[in-house]
């Protein structure tokens, strides 16, 4: 370069910032985003074994595919900038004065919001095609699965399974109003079933989330709580309480399998006679679906409910209780 | 009282006013000292009136816990505490018909010595340390308890602590957390520095002000009390009818949280009213500087949701003392109830401990880029977006709760549209570091972390924000580690940037560099080693507050758990470096060593007691750098006549003033 030219056009000499960063970052995205579709994608959480848990697996993915190009655009932006633009030792002088950049500023502008917009589009999608998404929705769901209810289940139909998911302080039971509300504490999900949870709780607000299904449902008293699956996959089940509910709250687990529908159906109905048999299904309180655990028909009317319902400073744990249950 | 219209006869004549009860020893003042007797002795008189009241209900005499008593004991408790820090005495003396002293505000400010800070004192300087050195006692106790948590963590299955204690430690330290730390940098840095980068010689509301410092301490000693009655049980959320069927410890929880919103409330409407009414001639809206900006929104969450917590911790007492039935679903209340009014506090709660810290970044940004904030009016309305949008998503923390699932589209709207303008605060940024002449000061590096943490925390929460994928992430680590890298990423790193850039401002002493870089390094390395695996952890299945989980998750819970242990040694390395820089090192520092332009260290350091002999005139922006013949920010010894002529057509005529 001649001596006129560095005078005329210093301009010149200065590397296009914008370009450079513009290249780097469509490589590494490109780098970033292909192993998250192909290799990740299959194995991200929470898995394949259920409607609602293969949805969710979708959108975590197209969130990571989305979410990955912004980290890397910022990130290396900021590496970019803490390399090119330092002082150099002993410049005291200040930066160019750049106030703002309209065109720079619409962009992104522009450019965040169509993101967020295709998100909230995408996410409303997502909720609404798969029931709800395997998320609680109260008494009166909105989104729900196609099938027929009836009295009893039988397989092979797309007759829809009623599970009762009563959760209490520590425990997990399963009630199955089909199979004359029997009672078990292991989960047994028929195979390509719309399952319908119906969560409640007995005293304090619990949560049902049974990971590999993609279900979680908030437990609370007096509420019915329904969520909706369908179990794709044969396997196991693990059942968390995602609610702090007091000091065992971690000790809350139980399990469940998913099984043929034949097997099921034999599994149910062998509970129910069992339960038939030992006079527990009698001894149990009708199905409803929520329950008051202070009204006892079977004491009728010498309950003492006078003292009232909440624990308040000790009904159902006095401060000199010990700790183990 | 009239805004002072003329600050030439505000000026102190020689040594300035003689300073309230010269002559008196210490211990006969009011202070700390007669705070915590007339603490003790508000506490027996409660706890005996509390007996008094409820001892013959049947609930009391069966359980041998007395809730009236022990509530009404806190209450009395803190009323004893004002009274004996001599927070009425100016109420009772105007009561008696005596007058008020002339300038409140620099009683005992100019006292020599640390005596002041044990006080009611209420220049607002005095209430900035005093908050600094309470709100860094608040964030190491919660730490230590983090601390414990980690340690039982180590094992899914061994126990170093049973589950009582381990849910007195989750809930302490959650709550000492997301309770204190509303104010960790309105109290220090909103409250010192606001009057001075707005060009005021005062607060509003000194009194307000000063109240509102003194009840964090008690509100810190009434939580921590609850490990006396065997804590709390349900976490720093206090959900219902878990909380109404908690034994005592629930009470010091929900009595220490709206005490703390009173305090936070009383600070917003102080802060709101000095930045509106105060301002120095010339300090424009369009010249504010960021962190005021921030502060005023922070307020106006501040004095709008919090009272919506404090209501909700009333009657949550009340369900639990004189058994009302607002949560209980048996009777007729509903604990979703409780979850709306909690959130819809918590929400605006999490932006208002967000929000500051993109002030404080923003001008550290600009300071050591040494370059104009790029789109300051972008930056504005990012952050009023965020303000106003705060509102409109707090059913997010309600997907899964089983509440009508109408609304869920739209809130799953509006929290994905919050993130339009949080991301202006990267734009912003990004832009002021284009073609900047970057300088790697500790404040720099804590602000360059700030973007990439808040980085991680953001995105994540657009995962979140997401109702499918927000079924199996609520109520996970995932959630854990989204919040962790929002307000201890962003807030908490902000938090010490700000330490590092105005520590020497306020105290004239300068913190120790070496010590400050390695502080820096291990934290930012270990908190992201701590917080990046629990992303994992969450979408693995294990959920929050739990001390047992899948035995597979061991590896990584062990990794976080050391990674803890080495990020509470770096706030050790800290607090040796602040507590060695401020008690035996004393390295002087004077004047600007930032070379900055804003208000506040254009001033000597420290500021003296009424910060400017007049009231400046301002001039340009504090962020016109590399600008050629740039103004300098304001004039500080504006000629007689110019501030009567300012005023003359803002008021002071209405005000019977002359020009």
């Amino acid at each position: 370069m001649s001596t006129t030219d560095t005078q005329q056009t210093p301009a010149a000499a200065e590397p296009r910032h914008g370009l450079r960063l513009l290249v780097i970052w469509l490589i590494l995205s490109l780098a970033a985003c292909l192993p998250i579709w192909f290799l990740w994608y299959p194995h991200m959480p929470p898995g394949r074994m259920s409607s609602s848990a293969r949805h969710q697996q979708f959108d975590i993915a197209i969130l990571a595919v989305i979410a990955a190009p912004v980290v890397i655009g910022v990130v290396l932006y900021f590496v970019y900038a803490i390399v090119v633009w330092r002082a150099k030792p002993g410049d005291d002088s200040d930066g160019a004065p750049i106030q703002g950049n309209t065109a720079v500023q619409a962009t992104w502008i522009i450019g965040t919001s169509a993101i967020v917009l295709f998100l909230a589009v995408f996410g409303t999608v997502e909720l609404i095609g798969p029931a709800g998404a395997g998320a609680g929705e109260g008494p009166s769901p909105i989104w729900t699965l196609a099938g027929t209810k009836t009295a009893t289940w039988t397989p092979g139909g797309k007759d829809i399974l009623e599970v009762q998911v009563i959760a209490q302080q520590w425990t997990f039971s399963y009630r199955y109003p089909q199979f004359g509300g029997m009672e078990s504490v292991d989960l047994y999900l028929p195979i390509d079933t719309p399952v319908e949870f119906h969560v409640t709780s007995l005293d304090v607000i619990h949560s049902f989330w049974a990971y590999q299904l993609g279900v979680k449902a908030d437990a609370n008293p007096m509420v019915d709580n329904v969520a909706y699956t369908t179990p794709e996959q044969l396997g196991s089940i693990s059942v968390r309480c995602n609610e702090l509910c007091g000091i065992w709250h971690a000790a809350m687990y139980n399990y469940g399998h998913v099984v043929s529908q034949t097997a099921f159906q034999s599994w149910a109905s062998g509970v129910q006679a069992k339960e038939q048999a030992d006079g527990l299904l009698a001894a149990l309180p009708p199905y409803s679906l929520t329950y008051d655990p202070t009204v006892i028909p079977q004491l009728g009317s010498n309950l003492v409910k006078v003292v009232g319902v909440t624990g308040a400073a000790g009904y159902y744990y006095p401060s000199n209780y010990p700790v183990q249950p | 009282m009239a805004i002072e219209v003329q600050p030439e006869r505000a000026e102190p004549t020689g040594r300035g006013p003689e300073p309230a009860g010269t002559g008196r020893p210490w211990w006969l003042r009011p202070g700390v000292h007669t705070g915590l007797i007339g603490a003790v002795i508000g506490y027996l008189l409660g706890h005996f009136l509390g007996n008094f009241l409820a001892g013959g209900y049947s609930r009391s005499a069966l359980s041998d816990a007395n809730d009236v008593a022990i509530v009404l004991g806190y209450a009395l408790a803190v009323v004893g505490w004002l009274a004996g820090l001599g927070v009425f005495n100016d109420l009772f003396g105007l009561m008696l018909g005596r007058p008020l002293p002339e300038e409140p505000r620099l009683y005992g400010a100019e006292d020599p010595g640390l005596a002041k800070y044990f006080r009611y004192t209420l220049d607002h300087k005095v209430v900035g340390i005093q908050y600094l050195f309470g709100m860094v006692t608040y964030f190491l106790t919660g730490g230590l308890f983090a601390m414990a948590i980690r340690a039982e963590l180590l094992s899914p299955s061994y126990h170093l602590i049973g589950p009582e204690q381990y849910l007195m430690v989750v809930g302490e330290h959650g709550t000492m957390m997301m309770m204190m730390m509303s104010s960790v940098i309105l109290g220090p840095f909103g409250q010192y520095f606001g009057p001075l980068l707005i060009g005021s010689k005062r607060v509003a509301f000194p009194r307000l002000e000063a109240l509102g410092f003194w009840l964090t301490p008690a509100a810190y000693v009434i939580l921590l009390s609850a490990l006396m009655f065997g804590g709390f049980p349900t976490g720093w959320t206090g959900y219902e009818p878990l909380a109404t069927q908690a034994t005592s410890g629930m009470d010091a929880y929900f009595f220490a949280f709206g005490l703390m919103g009173i305090s936070m409330i009383l600070a917003g409407f102080n802060m709101i009213v000095t930045i509106i009414n105060y301002r120095a001639p010339g300090m424009r809206w369009g010249r504010l500087p960021v962190f005021v900006w921030s502060m005023f929104m922070v307020s106006f969450l501040q004095v709008l949701a919090v009272p919506v917590l404090v209501g909700a911790c009333y009657m949550g007492l009340t369900d639990r003392t004189f058994q009302t039935a607002f949560f209980t679903n048996q009777l007729g209340g509903s604990s979703y109830l409780y979850e709306d009014l909690f959130w819809f506090f918590g929400h605006p709660e999490v932006y208002i401990l967000a929000l500051p810290g993109f002030g404080v970044i923003a001008e550290i940004v600009a300071v050591f880029c040494r370059k104009p904030l790029f789109g300051y009016k972008i930056m504005v309305a990012g952050m009023f977006g965020v303000t106003i949008l705060s509102w409109f998503v707090w059913q997010h923390h309600l997907f899964d709760s089983g509440i009508n699932p109408d609304m869920r589209p739209l809130f799953m709207l509006t929290t994905e549209l919050i993130s339009i303008p949080t991301g202006f605060i990267f734009l912003v940024g990004m832009g002021t570091f284009w073609k900047a002449k970057i300088r790697f000061s500790i404040p720099m590096l804590f602000a360059l972390a700030f973007y990439f943490n808040f980085l991680i925390g953001g995105i994540s929460g657009v995962f979140l924000s997401d109702v499918p994928a927000d079924t199996t992430e609520h109520g996970s680590f995932f959630v854990m580690a989204h919040f962790h890298y929002t307000i201890m990423g962003g807030l908490i790193f902000a938090f010490f940037g700000g330490i590092y850039y105005w520590l020497p401002k306020m105290t004239g002493i300068k913190l120790n560099e070496t010590l400050g870089k390695i502080h820096f390094w291990t934290m930012f390395i270990f908190f992201n080693s701590t917080f990046l695996p629990l992303f994992a952890l969450g979408m693995m299945g294990m959920p929050r507050r739990v001390f047992e989980y899948a035995r597979n998750l061991e590896t990584l819970n062990d990794w976080v758990s050391i990674s803890a242990f080495l990020l509470g040694v770096s706030m050790l390395i800290f607090l040796i470096n602040f507590v060695m820089s401020m008690l035996f090192w004393r390295e002087r520092e004077v004047g600007n060593p930032w070379r900055a332009r804003s208000l506040e260290w254009q001033l000597s350091t420290p500021p003296p007691p009424e910060n400017f002999k007049r009231v400046p005139v301002i001039l340009s922006s504090p962020y016109d750098y590399g600008i050629k013949d740039a103004p300098p920010v304001a004039d500080l010894n504006p000629p007689l006549g110019v501030i009567g002529g300012a005023y003359s057509g803002a008021g002071a005529r209405a005000a019977g003033v002359e020009a």
